[in-house]
């Protein structure tokens, strides 16, 4: 029998501010363990959280993003529960009033896009780590624990079950993911813990509107992971189903080595998580044009910048969503753009060479100023440099940020014409290859090119090939 | 001498500091064994700080007018450097990397801190018997208690051993052992003093109160510690007026409520008569008194235990051996925890831990917790309404003199009642002071309560002061001196 | 009113909030818990129907701080009162089956 697959995902990021969510501490990664702590991050007593404004200000950001609808009055909720690396047993989050309600994403899927549905976005702070002494958690004799991450902001957005396979959740966490890093809400690094996703997945009959009993899945470490662990998972269900067995509501952790999911033992009590209001925090109250100031500052989406990269420059559709997928490099196309109006040409030399050297040199888009490449360009449309030239100069550009035409002028790496430069160059070809003119003289047109292609491996590729062939066939006349 | 006559001598260059600190230090000597008022004793740092206010006043520099007046505080404030533990086997090596604002403002202005007073544990109690510890003695007679859970913070004022003290209420921690000790006992509005620092019981109520000889002592301590701190979000923002300033403005034209509920039957009919007696010294000032009812009062002691004990059980969950505090290592982290908790924390702790998870559980939230915060919206509404016909309301801080030590320990039900006339104001968050109104029969002090709208603490400081002056010549101290018998009374 | 037996309760509260209990003071709290929630029930009497609860009782601006790093504490004072420290961590007994964080 066949089933569809229906899937929510529960999205934790962390958010890019420069200090915890209510306190001073750096938020910063990789500092040396515990030394990003103070009384409040530690649950010392008598200590007492803050709201950090810039977090805050994050959250209406993703919130607006997503349009859903932030809510001028918010509260923040105690969630008990203890485990080491959760300093005050309880973590601040949101409970039955969160920050913004509802919301939107678009997705381009295979078959078309689809808007998926938001549920909530809210706002909470982060645990510590946990290091165990020994290859698992299990299998650990103890385990030490690391405060840097507690308390740094994180934002919570839950979807709808309005994702259908595996394939769809890891599109939806992309498309997301660059929604983030445009509003530069957070760096989005799945690596660094930054970006977390857990997964509620169940089977129902095709055509049924009734969710089945479902299965939470976490530990899924990549957007990859995400995609293979739901569809294991999807799989497992459907073959539990079909042997006429009933699915238990139970957390799954996804095991990235052996790639398959594996049930948990499910404590007694353990979802008895006491919520109340939080005490030390008063409701969070949004002045409306605190929240307008912010839709102000909202930038383009991703979505809406694709589709005007095409209109607007001509683009292909796959041109515009390579640019658009980074709002640095789409700034960089558009800055670019008003001063060069070879749109196509552009757009190929920043999704092929650009994106090539930058992957290379591990160099930022940010490190180099449209101008130059306009001017590179130039360069190369007035015949002043050739293109392997031109690839060498690029390379150059993103290490010492300097002008193309400068270093065209200081390296010498200027097209090589005129007559009085190419006629020596030309005579010893010919003089050094007389089996050559021969056949060019009966006829040949090949031993042309290859005489031109021995001064081009004397020139380094930098004779003005037009001249230089204009030359040839004036001597060998 | 009070605080504020020490204060005078201090700034007319008549005693120094060192001196003052000395004469506390020998009267603790004397008096500690029998009373058993402090936890941490902090007699070199307090003749430090004494010594660097001297040098300062003599380099004439400009001084808080309490520079070098010694001050106790109660165990549940954070002080840098130095043990902080509720009086709790949980806390009892926990040494706070940091400075409650409070403790950072009496540093500010050079308060010698002369060490940090026993508690009943977390500050939950009524009697000073629940520290670890051991309880500490009423110095009007040293076989009944001083009250809780301010009791060392109280008995320490009381007995001469400090001028001032700090303590917290959170239904009644304050003003309780205030009355049972004859002394003068603030609880402000909620939020008027910064939070931080003090080791939070329940957040929603806590509030860090004075435990002063005078009215005028506790209006210039107030003006020390009360305002705005940006570390503690639920504080208030308001400016904060000159308490001192405003005491002999007298009560003339001052409407005042006597809350039925808070005398009568069930009292003591000493203190029945003490209040009315009180009453009458307002009338002669000017102030015209009514019969006042807050028809929820009798429903604040169930509310009370129960949104008390839901937020001290999520306070309290951060004692699990992990980072500071009593560990009891074996087995799994979870056999650690509990272990930990159910040999760190004592039986009252634990029993209000118990009340307080079972009213947040699933299943009982609605009806418990949820329903005693509506509640708490009738009780606010009965002060409303009450205000809006009256500036003051006045009734019995207990509705008896000290009980004996022991009397009420098997009874936790009992205990609780010994709070029923301080719990409606603190649920209300309005706030509220007891005031020495006589000494009983038998010896002992009995307190009196005034209660005001919100940010009104300069009126009952007024008020209290006004009481005080036309009251005298009672007796504002025990006899308790070295040799003196136990239970001694007048 | 008719009673409430706690003792049904205790150890699945006492479980939730990790606190171990001899027998003796499970049977000696099972009694004064009822006694003291059969008082607490009495907030049940009231009917709050239309009534919001109140969990704040002041009402203030939000106060923010500004996104500013700040000193933290140093690593000696952070681990000043660890009662078990491992290098520069916390130390904690191992976490066995079931007792994961969700
Ligand atoms: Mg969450
Ligand atoms: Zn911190």
């Amino acid at each position: 029998m066949q089933y569809e697959t229906v899937i929510g995902l529960e999205i934790h990021v962390e958010l890019a501010t420069r200090s915890k969510l209510f306190c001073g501490c750096s938020s910063a990664f990789g500092a040396e363990p515990n030394t990003n702590c103070c009384p409040i991050c530690l649950g010392l007593p008598g200590s007492l959280p803050v709201f950090n404004r810039r977090a805050i200000e994050l959250a209406v950001m993703a919130a607006l993003a997503l349009e859903s609808r932030v809510q001028e009055k918010s509260r923040f909720d105690r969630k008990n529960y203890f485990y080491p690396d959760l300093p005050k047993a309880y973590q601040i989050s949101q409970y039955d009033r969160p920050l913004a309600l509802g919301g939107e994403l678009a997705v381009d899927f295979p078959e078309g896009p689809r808007r998926i549905r938001l549920e909530r976005v809210h706002l909470e702070e982060e645990a510590g780590k946990l290091l165990h002494a020994g290859d698992s958690i299990l299998g650990a004799s103890y385990s030490l624990v690391d405060y840097n991450r507690a308390g740094i902001p994180l934002l919570e957005i839950v979807t709808a079950p309005d994702l259908f396979s595996g394939r769809e959740a890891h599109l939806f966490l992309e498309t997301l993911r660059a929604v983030l890093l445009y509003t530069r809400v957070s760096d989005v690094k799945m690596e660094q813990g930054s970006l977390r996703c857990d997964a509620n997945i169940s089977l129902r009959p095709p055509g049924s509107r009734e969710l089945g009993t479902k299965t939470e899945v976490k530990n899924m470490n990549s957007f990859r992971a995400v995609e293979q662990a739901l569809n294991y998972e999807a799989g497992r269900q459907a073959q539990i189903l079909s042997r006429g067995e009933k699915i238990v509501q139970a957390t799954c952790h996804w095991d990235e080595e052996r790639k398959v999911t594996v049930p948990l033992r499910s404590k007694e009590g353990s979802s008895d998580y006491r919520y109340f209001p939080e005490p030390d925090l008063l409701p969070l109250r949004l002045e409306h044009s605190f929240i307008e100031k912010i839709r102000a500052e909202l930038p383009e989406l991703p979505g809406a910048r694709r589709g005007r990269l095409q209109c607007d420059y001509g683009l292909e559709p796959e041109e515009a969503a390579l640019i658009s997928a980074s709002r640095e490099m789409a700034d960089f196309f558009e800055a670019a753009a008003r001063e060069y109006r070879d749109y196509r040409n552009l757009a190929n030399w920043l999704q092929g060479d650009l994106l090539y050297q930058l992957r290379e040199t591990g160099a930022a888009i940010g490190d180099l100023s449209p101008g130059l490449l306009v001017e590179l360009l130039a360069l190369l449309d007035g015949g002043e440099i050739n293109r392997p030239t031109a690839k060498e100069l690029l390379t150059e550009m993103l290490k010492t940020g300097q002008s193309p035409r400068r270093l065209v002028q200081s390296r010498g790496l200027g097209r090589i014409s005129g007559r009085e430069t190419l006629e020596p160059l030309v005579d010893q070809v010919i003089a050094a290859n007389p089996e050559a003119v021969e056949s060019f003289r009966q006829g040949k047109e090949k031993a042309l090119a290859f005489m031109v292609g021995q001064v081009m491996a004397m020139t380094k590729g930098r004779a003005d090939t037009r001249q230089l062939n204009q030359l040839l066939r004036e001597k060998l006349a | 001498m009070t605080a504020l006559e020490l204060s005078a001598s201090l700034q007319k260059g008549e005693v120094s500091a060192v001196d003052v600190v000395r004469s506390f230090l020998d009267r603790i000597e004397a008096m500690e064994p029998k009373v058993k008022a402090f936890i941490t004793h902090t007699p070199a740092e307090a003749l430090q700080e004494a010594h660097a206010v001297d040098q300062k006043r003599r380099q004439g520099e400009s001084l808080h007018p309490l520079a070098g007046v010694p001050i106790a505080v109660k165990d549940n404030i954070c002080t840098e450097g130095l043990r902080t533990t509720c009086a709790s086997r949980i806390l009892e090596n926990f040494v706070p990397p940091y400075d409650a604002t409070v403790v950072r403002l009496l540093r500010q202005a050079g308060l010698p801190i002369l060490g940090k007073t026993n508690m009943d544990e977390f500050a939950m109690g009524s009697s000073t018997e629940n520290s670890s510890l051991y309880p500490t003695r009423n110095p009007w007679d040293l076989e009944r208690v001083p009250g809780g859970s301010s009791g060392g913070s109280a008995a320490a004022v009381a007995a001469g051993m400090a001028p001032l003290a700090l303590g917290s209420d959170t239904g009644g921690s304050v003003r309780q052992p205030a009355a049972l000790c004859g002394l003068t006992g603030l609880r402000p509005t909620y939020g008027r003093v910064s939070r931080y620092g003090l080791i939070a019981f329940a957040s929603s109520l806590d509030i860090i109160g004075t435990l002063t000889l005078t009215a005028a002592d506790g209006a210039l301590l107030m003006s020390l510690i009360a305002g705005r701190d940006p570390l503690d979000s639920t504080c208030l923002t308001e400016p904060v007026p000159d308490y001192s300033g405003s005491l002999e403005q007298g009560l003339r034209g001052l409407r005042v409520g006597l809350i039925r509920e808070n005398i009568g039957e069930g009292f003591d009919p000493e203190i029945n008569a003490a209040v009315l007696q009180a009453l009458e010294l307002l009338k002669d000032s000017g102030a015209t008194v009514e019969e006042v009812s807050l028809p929820h009062a009798r429903y604040s002691l169930p509310a009370y235990y129960l949104i008390s004990p839901s937020e001290a059980s999520s306070n309290l969950g951060r004692y699990d051996g992990v980072r500071y505090g009593f560990c009891a290592a074996e087995g799994t982290i979870t056999e650690m925890f509990s272990r930990t908790r159910g040999e760190g924390f004592g039986p009252e702790v634990k029993r209000r831990i118990m009340i307080g998870t079972y009213a947040l559980s699933a299943g009982y939230f609605d009806a418990y917790y949820l329903q005693a915060l509506k509640v708490r919206t009738l009780i606010r509404g009965d002060y409303e309404a009450a205000f809006k016909r009256f500036d003051l309301l006045i009734g019995a801080t207990t509705p008896t003199p000290a009980f004996k030590l022991g009397e009420k320990t098997d009874d936790p039900l009992q205990m609780y009642l010994s709070d029923i006339c301080t719990l409606n104001d603190a649920l209300a968050g309005v706030p509220s002071l007891s005031v020495p109104c006589g000494l009983h029969s038998g010896g002992l002090p009995m307190g009196m309560q005034l209660t005001a709208p919100p940010l009104q603490e300069g009126l009952l400081f007024r008020a209290a002061h006004l009481l005080e002056q036309k009251r005298r010549p009672i007796p504002a101290r025990p006899h308790l001196e070295p040799g003196y018998p136990a239970g001694g009374g007048l | 009113m008719m009673t409430i037996d706690f003792g049904k309760e205790v150890d699945y509260v006492a479980r939730l909030a990790r606190l171990r209990l001899s027998d003796a003071e499970k049977g000696r709290m099972a009694g004064q818990l009822s006694d003291i929630l059969e008082t607490a029930r009495r907030v049940q009497e009231l009917n709050t129907e239309n009534v919001a609860p109140t969990s704040h009782v002041i009402s203030l601006p939000t106060a923010f701080r500004e996104d500013v790093v700040e000193a933290s504490l140093p690593l000696n004072r952070v681990l000043q009162n660890a009662p078990a420290r491992e290098k520069d961590f916390f130390r904690v007994p191992r976490i066995a089956d079931g007792e994961q964080d969700e």
